[in-house]
């Protein structure tokens, strides 16, 4: 990579990310990045956080001194929750991810195929990985969106033909947040739908293993 | 009228046996009932399986129990976390067995075994590893995975209050699992921060009715995942 400077943070891609979450929607945050979106939705919308532990509007973290030992999210953070939000217990926070009811699931991502499979859960030479609730949110959710960084440690692709590693839910993947790029994943192909300031959508594709299609690609907004 | 009170935690663990099977709460630390843990470590029971989300935390709780060498299989959804180092020392020493579940799964296989049914089945985990040798249908052109039910020979869960009939109620995302493993187990033990007296609880906010319930011990408040052992 010889565009460093110019790929974006990890708050500028949960910024982008959180661009995206609509007025209304309820919205699950895997561990790691998508935690940080919270921070950067619009004030003028009303989005409800989902926390698989069986929280049904999470809000942030407390203030110095407020915290409850009782009150956590699925990442084991200390959280609070929002005014009219609500407990629940396993099966039916479960339910809320199977039963269509998240419109959205922000997920990091290993891997993840042109066909939208998403690989998530366990490295291919690892005998075992931490499941949690990868398998039955990226499953039930209305949206998946996937979130990570364009390429590995090595440079190589982490957006591919086909999966090479272990698969989390097939074909579930919509949309892709990179350090890059903004990609749609469509029956017609990946769609690249905007690249990082200072890129050009050939750097974008000369680092991506699938072809993308470029017909209008814009820059992403990294003011907000 | 019967009181479901233990008046000691020997009392609320004691008929807990070598090899059980038991489903145990709490998600991270909040709803784990570690008093109740304490009490089975300090009975010093061999080979039992523990049901739980995650591998205990640092040195206290489920953590304890395995480091006391109580467990020979565990079944969870989330076993590799950095404060689950004890689990992690057992498990590449070859000294305790795992089994992974998705989290949703874990939860609704218990539920099943709670209510009665023989299994259910689940879009979760399809075509991956997790559904290995597992039995898969189609139903209105959907893929699904058929799930067992779980059950367990004892629950060890944690709640908030309880009234002498057993009705719980339960503080915060410590309800998590709890509710759950109170359906699935054959004897149901609670550790409550406050009992109160009959009528006290209003019946449109219980969440787990006494009829789950065998019985339960009252530990007041503490601070969660500290080592207390003996």
């Amino acid at each position: 990579m010889s565009e460093q400077t110019n790929l974006l943070t990890r708050q500028q891609i949960a910024a982008r990310a959180a661009q995206d979450m609509e007025d209304g929607w309820l919205v699950n945050l895997g561990i790691g990045m998508p935690t940080m979106i919270p921070a950067f939705i619009p004030k003028d919308r009303d989005v409800m956080f989902h926390s698989e532990n069986g929280l049904i509007g999470m809000g942030p973290p407390p203030a110095e001194g407020e915290a409850d030992q009782d009150l956590i999210s699925a990442g084991k953070e200390l959280v609070t929750m929002i005014s009219g939000g609500s407990y629940v217990h396993h099966v039916d926070s479960f339910a809320v991810a199977r039963g269509g009811r998240l419109d959205c699931a922000v997920l990091g991502a290993f891997q993840v195929a042109a066909n939208g499979d998403l690989c998530n859960w366990r490295l291919p030479n690892q005998k075992s990985g931490s499941v949690g609730g990868a398998m039955d949110i990226a499953a039930g959710s209305k949206r998946v969106f996937a979130m990570m960084s364009h390429t590995d440690r090595d440079g190589a692709s982490k957006i591919v033909p086909e999966r090479t590693y272990p698969l989390t839910a097939m074909r579930v993947v919509t949309k892709i947040y990179t350090d890059m790029a903004v990609i749609s994943v469509t029956p017609d192909g990946l769609i690249l739908d905007e690249v990082a300031p200072g890129l050009t959508a050939d750097e974008v594709q000369a680092v991506t293993d699938v072809p993308l299609i470029m017909d209008q690609v814009g820059i992403i907004n990294v003011a907000a | 009228m019967k009181n479901k009170k233990s008046e000691t935690l020997e009392d609320a663990v004691g008929r807990i046996g070598d090899g059980a099977t038991l489903l145990v709460g709490g998600f991270g630390q909040p709803g784990v009932p570690e008093i109740l843990i304490d009490g089975v470590c300090d009975l010093g029971r061999r080979d039992l399986t523990i049901v739980t989300n995650n591998a205990g935390t640092g040195h206290s709780g489920i953590a304890r129990l395995i480091e006391e060498g109580c467990v020979s299989k565990l079944i969870c959804s989330f076993p590799w976390a950095k404060e689950s180092f004890v689990f992690k020392e057992l498990y590449d020493t070859g000294k305790i067995e795992l089994e992974i579940a998705p989290q949703g799964t874990l939860a609704e296989r218990m539920r099943t075994a709670g209510a009665g049914l023989g299994g259910f089945l689940t879009p979760t985990g399809v075509g991956t590893d997790l559904a290995d040798g597992k039995q898969t249908m189609t139903v209105e052109g959907k893929d699904y995975v058929l799930e067992k039910p779980l059950r367990g020979d004892f629950a060890l869960i944690k709640a908030y209050k309880a009234d002498p009939r057993g009705n719980l109620i339960y503080r915060k995302t410590a309800r998590n699992f709890n509710p759950i493993m109170a359906m699935a187990s054959d004897f149901t033990i609670v550790e409550v921060q406050e009992d109160v007296p009959i009528d006290t609880l209003d019946p449109e906010v219980i969440v787990t009715p006494g009829v789950f319930v065998d019985t339960y011990y009252v530990t007041g408040w503490y601070a969660i995942g500290k080592e207390r052992s003996a």
